[in-house]
């Protein structure tokens, strides 16, 4: 473990040297990405000049929302840093036959594919999603216990273990496929549902769909069990978002691994 | 080679056509080999307006308002999947990057040489991409839309209808026209990610692709009496998603459509104008060297 964890500070360190090689690329890289973000506040700030919260009854007036968008900023910023610019390289990889260069190395190739880049400047916004969680945290008119603070980082883990498990399933899909350009417009997709509080989906079609996106595919527990704990009053059934969480963490851990397993094992070289 | 050679000009208007036909061809040909990653490409878009519905539904539960600018929810779901069809037109993935590409790394120089018009190239490219995402997408649309078509007020008179076709072609010429004369800029910058991501980012936000542009219609410019809806009324960004949406739904009439169908035509010709002119004075400071 300590050998993996010192080659992964090797390649976050050489991503580091690259980007700083490349200072203004790295700042406008950075700036987009802020951008992006900006705009999606600024669209939220304007559904607000319509309703006091999302959802009658739900709890989500502006001050714990945006305590769930920082929440879904860090999280996807970890993920958006450490796992997917390597993920993404993964579909030309499988293509033009570099994998086998991957597979003939002396480590773990789920390791070497997942964590062997880092975008550093997808960091921007999770420091701008701290921020506004102090920011929203202090216009709250209740305060999160202590348990909830403890619990807060660990279900953020949960939420990146959680996408890391679907980024890496997605990864054993190339390989089975060959290309799969659209799959990774999939995984943009489909954690799209997980950009909103859970009680939107509600009603005939709404009810099925929060099912599917809890229990099949946990999307809605990657940013929604944690937001809750500490934007949302902290009572026992809180305790059973938090189960869940940890619960789904450890299956998408579990099970990527087993699907990517099983995909390298009928990988079949593209190169001569 | 140098930027002085001109590109040779195909003799007549009927070998220009048959030129154009040919190109239409092989980039329809090219287009279809990945048709499967492309369908499954199209139904996927489909889902983010998923959460949208769900999201205003909220919004409309949780106030006591009927309407939000003039917009109740059954308008804003059917305005989200019209601006999907009206993206459908305008929207180019892909195009003024492409175009910076074949400019950083020398492919662009063919153009000079062969007769082919390099404009005339990328539009029918386009236009076979189109034509293949309509042919594959035409299924998904049609299921979606008849299972939301409760949400759609009734199909409107003929003139509205004729009006709206006639803006989805104009937003299809917009958004070509923009996007190239975006890629050109790859003569002077040779690297435009920036410039691209920049405006997409304006794009997204200010063609009502993300909300109905009436929603800014209460937020004040500083200028009295001059909304934010104003102001993005003459800019061509809002006729490449929320104008069609808009004129099918009811929401511009009269006066105001022929109007905003003049504004959409006539940034149309500026962008061609634009287009031409960037290929032109990029041409003439274009140098290459080797095969």
């Amino acid at each position: 473990m300590a050998r993996y964890f010192a080659i992964f500070l090797t390649f976050a360190r050489a991503c580091l040297v690259r980007d700083m090689t490349f200072r203004a690329n790295f700042i406008l890289e950075c700036l987009t990405s802020l951008g992006w973000m900006s705009m999606n506040l600024a669209f939220y700030l304007l559904v607000f000049t319509f309703t006091s919260e999302i959802g009658k009854g739900t709890g989500w007036s502006k001050e714990p929302f945006f305590a769930f968008v920082a929440t879904g900023l860090i999280i996807n910023s970890v993920v958006q840093a450490f796992f997917m610019p390597s993920a993404e390289e993964l579909t030309e990889m499988v293509r033009t036959g570099g994998l086998d260069a991957v597979l003939v190395q002396p480590l773990d190739a789920q390791f070497l594919l997942s964590m062997h880049r880092v975008d550093f400047s997808a960091l921007a916004n999770g420091a701008v999603g701290v921020g506004l969680l102090a920011w929203a945290m202090a216009r709250m008119d209740h305060a999160p216990p202590a348990v909830a603070w403890l619990l807060y980082p660990l279900l953020l883990l949960c939420g990146v273990a959680i996408l890391y498990g679907l980024v890496i399933m997605l990864a054993a899909a190339t390989i089975l496929m060959g290309r799969n350009q659209s799959l990774y417009d999939f995984w943009f997709y489909i954690t799209n549902f997980s950009r909103y509080p859970a009680e939107i989906y509600s009603g005939p079609w709404g009810g099925p769909l929060r099912m599917i996106c809890t229990f099949v595919i946990p999307i809605l527990l990657v940013v929604n069990v944690p937001a809750r704990v500490i934007a949302q009053p902290f009572t026992g059934e809180s305790w059973i978002g938090v189960a869940c969480a940890v619960i789904a963490a450890v299956v998408a851990l579990v099970v990527s691994r087993l699907v990517f397993q099983r995909a390298l094992a009928r990988y079949r070289s593209a190169s001569s | 080679m140098s930027g002085s050679l001109e590109a040779v000009r195909p003799a007549g208007p009927l070998q220009g056509l048959r030129t154009w036909w040919t190109m239409l061809k092989i980039c329809l040909e090219e287009r279809l080999v990945y048709r499967g990653d492309f369908a499954l490409g199209t139904l996927m878009r489909f889902l983010p307006i998923v959460t949208q519905v769900f999201l205003w539904t909220a919004v409309f539960g949780a106030t006591s308002r009927g309407d939000i600018a003039g917009y109740t929810r059954n308008d804003i779901v059917a305005y989200y999947l019209l601006t999907m069809l009206t993206r459908a037109f305008s929207s180019m993935p892909g195009l003024a990057s492409g175009i910076a590409r074949s400019v950083r790394d020398g492919s662009v120089k063919k153009f000079l040489i062969q007769p082919v018009d390099y404009v005339s190239f990328l539009l029918a490219a386009r236009v076979a991409h189109k034509l293949v995402y309509y042919a594959v997408a035409a299924i998904p649309f049609a299921l979606v839309f008849f299972l939301c078509r409760s949400y759609f007020p009734p199909v409107p008179d003929a003139t509205t209808i004729a009006a709206f076709l006639l803006s989805l072609a104009l937003s299809f010429l917009l958004g070509f026209f923009m996007e190239v004369t975006l890629g050109m800029l790859g003569f002077w910058f040779m690297e435009v990610s920036s410039i691209v991501f920049g405006y997409m980012l304006v794009q997204y936000l200010l063609s009502g692709h993300m909300f109905p542009i009436d929603l800014l219609k209460g937020t004040p410019t500083g200028i009295a009496g001059v909304s934010l809806a104003d102001v993005v009324h003459w800019l061509p960004f809002e006729y490449t998603a929320y104008f069609s949406s808009a004129v099918w739904l009811g929401k511009v009439k009269g006066a105001q459509l022929v109007s905003s169908l003049a504004i959409e035509a006539g940034w149309v010709v500026v962008m061609a104008v634009a287009c031409r002119v960037a290929w032109w004075r990029g041409t003439r400071r274009y140098s290459a060297f080797g095969g």
